[in-house]
């Protein structure tokens, strides 16, 4: 175990900048996990720290080593792939002992580190089989088995998850969290789904266009998105972003579309009638006498929780509940945001206003 | 209740299918037709030729005369004949050595071609070119290249002041056998190269990263990944490679004719030459059905190499 330092990484394809000076302190120990949408370079960021790309400039150190120019196999990385790459012609026993079979490890060292990583992954019974005899989710777990087995300083994970289906994909990423958990290893993950982020991540690391739009904790990244960008990337279902004015004189109010009031709890730095973009999770609207008046569009029950379509100064907005509201399309209702939870942005920059 | 019943009588009879109808309308004959016009060309081009061979070789048939059943007289004829016995040993010479350099130089190719290189789709078009030349005129120029007094090669080491006088490249028993296998792998490397090109481009890229990750050197890369994942494709391409080059006949006719002292004599040239040329069909036959227990061998040997490996068997969750 190691922790990972990635400083002022960028990286060019011809002339093309992908990524434009990264920079992400990575513990030992630590589970981080890079989210952003597809083209981000979250992908690229993780080929690079593998060795599988070139650093166009910067440094990637891995412990105390800068490993920049360091061959791949000599970093003492692991890399779980989103296809899982399985060797086809390769039990899934020799898939496993393949990396200790090509450092010479003796076939009983061998025989010894396989069947522990087995039994970590309940894959004792399956070590005969070759990859086409398995499913899915087993696949998946002799690509981490291959990584374990190595017992490396860092595992790398590209979008393991991205294969499975929904039940499955549930279940492995409560598993990959427990197999951290006891094995303590440095795990960079890469994902494009945000809620495999909050619910593993040690640390989140949101990239967009080949930057770094914040980094910290899930409920930092929930609670006080820096920007737009990540609020509206964080959370299920998205934040809902409405245009208005500030409005600070007197009691600071927010004045939306079609000059619907909203609340404010302090006035933030902005000055009156400065534009900005208010957000307000959807869980976090309650109905209130002095709420905003919205007009109900669809109603979706889920059981536990009821997500509520709403027109809220001509805006479509979303709203979840978990009381069990009789709402019926066409409604008028008053939501209220909670003020002490609502967010503000610079309507230009997207850049947080409100502390 | 007994409406229901009286209306389940009252359901209109189906017409039995007639003959015709069934013809036109089953799976089973509908198939059939399908596969009529296939089969009329295969019997017509291939099994009639085949049974009409396997049948001179049994009759002392000749040009302009019909034959009578011999028995396997033209074998027992065979059987004692060095010179079929030298067209034997030349033939499985021929291929052996042939087919081997073709597959390691092929193979070199593919994995060379399959890197990424400047004007790597032209050097891809490039390599096919030997393949695409007619057999004839590429054996005609490989006649001048070791003609006895015209050779390029001679004049070119003559004058560098490394041989003094020309090299019989066509006379000479060893040099004419060299030279014709060099002519066939020469045709017979773009085949082989572009097949297994195909072939390794199946492999995902990312199997090898993974193994260089695993800590695979570009040799073990090979030797772990891309051979064993290559073996199907192998067994395939050098079945139809030896298959080819153990009937070549174009190649040695336009070169050597066989000679000299049937030295480079194969099976196919000695064949024709024997029903053709000297008119004994019923003996040439039998040298021509004499090929088939060989080619036999060599479809078996990769029926066996073809057969699905256990890795590719079972369940596709893909």
């Amino acid at each position: 175990m190691s922790s990972v330092h990635i400083r002022d990484v960028r990286k060019s394809f011809g002339n093309f900048e992908v990524l434009h000076g990264v920079t992400i302190p990575i513990e030992d120990g630590q589970f981080v996990v890079l989210v952003g949408p597809s083209g981000c370079g979250k992908s690229t960021l993780l080929r690079m720290l593998a060795g599988l790309e070139n650093i166009t400039s910067g440094t990637i150190s891995i412990g105390e080593r800068v490993v920049n120019n360091v061959q791949p196999k000599e970093r003492d990385i692991a890399m779980v792939f989103q296809n899982y790459a399985l060797y086809p012609h390769m039990t899934v026993a020799d898939n496993m002992g393949f990396s200790l079979k090509l450092r010479s490890a003796g076939s009983d060292e061998i025989n010894k580190r396989v069947k522990r990583a087995a039994e970590i992954l309940a894959l004792t019974p399956l070590l005969d089989r070759y990859p086409r005899q398995l499913s899915g989710g087993q696949r998946q777990r002799v690509a981490m088995g291959r990584a374990i087995v190595r017992d490396p300083q860092v595992f790398l994970f590209d979008e393991p998850l991205s294969n499975l289906d929904a039940k499955l994909r549930v279940a492995m990423r409560t598993e990959i969290k427990e197999l951290h958990q006891r094995l303590k290893t440095t795990t960079v993950y890469v994902t494009h789904d945000q809620i495999e982020a909050m619910t593993m991540a040690d640390k989140i690391v949101v990239m967009h266009d080949g930057i770094v739009e914040q980094m910290g904790t899930p409920l930092e990244l929930y609670d006080k998105p820096e920007n737009q960008f990540v609020a509206g990337f964080i959370g299920s279902p998205a934040m809902n972003f409405l245009k208005g004015h500030v409005r600070s004189n007197g009691v600071a109010t927010f004045e939306g579309p079609n000059g619907v009031k909203l609340p404010l709890k302090t006035a933030p730095t902005a000055s009156d009638g400065q534009p900005a973009v208010y957000g307000v999770r959807p869980e976090h609207f309650t109905i209130a006498d002095d709420g905003a008046e919205a007009e109900i569009v669809v109603v979706e029950p889920t059981g536990s929780e009821t997500q509520v379509f709403a027109k809220l100064g001509g805006e479509q907005v979303v709203a979840v509940f978990r009381e069990r509201h009789q709402f019926n399309p066409g409604d008028k209702v008053r939501l209220k945001p909670d003020p002490s939870l609502v967010h503000l942005f610079d309507e230009g920059t997207g850049k947080r206003l409100n502390a | 209740m007994a409406d229901v019943v009286v209306a389940s009588q009252a359901k209109p009879q189906f017409r039995e299918a007639s003959a015709w109808d069934q013809l036109k309308y089953n799976r089973n004959w509908l198939g059939f037709w399908f596969m009529l016009p296939a089969m009329a060309f295969l019997i017509f081009f291939l099994a009639y030729p085949l049974g009409l061979g396997i049948w001179l070789s049994f009759t002392d048939t000749r040009i302009g005369r019909v034959g009578q059943f011999i028995g396997i007289e033209n074998y027992q004829w065979l059987w004692d004949d060095a010179i079929f016995w030298l067209s034997v040993f030349n033939t499985l010479l021929y291929t052996i050595v042939a087919s081997a350099l073709k597959f390691a130089i092929g193979l070199y190719l593919a994995l060379l071609l399959n890197e990424n290189m400047p004007f790597k789709a032209m050097l891809r078009a490039m390599v096919l070119i030997p393949f695409i030349v007619p057999t004839v005129l590429s054996a005609l120029a490989f006649w001048w290249i070791f003609d006895s007094q015209f050779s390029i090669i001679s004049w070119s080491l003559k004058h560098l002041g490394l041989i003094s006088q020309n090299i019989n490249f066509l006379g000479d028993t060893t040099w004419a056998r060299i030279c014709v296998i060099f002519a066939n792998i020469w045709r017979g490397v773009p085949f082989v190269a572009i097949t297994l090109l195909a072939g390794l481009q199946t492999v995902s890229p990312s199997l090898y990263e993974a193994a260089t990750l695993d800590g695979a050197t570009r040799w073990q890369n090979f030797r772990y990944i891309t051979y064993p994942l290559l073996t199907p494709i192998i067994a395939v391409v050098m079945t139809f490679s030896v298959l080819f080059t153990f009937t070549d006949f174009q190649l040695i006719w336009a070169m050597t004719r066989g000679g000299p002292v049937n030295a480079t004599h194969l099976m196919a040239t000695l064949s024709y030459q024997r029903a053709i040329i000297a008119g004994q069909l019923g003996e040439g036959a039998a040298i021509s059905s004499a090929m088939i227990p060989f080619l036999l061998a060599a479809i078996m040997v990769s029926w066996f190499g073809l057969q699905r490996r256990k890795w590719q068997q079972g369940e596709s969750n893909d």
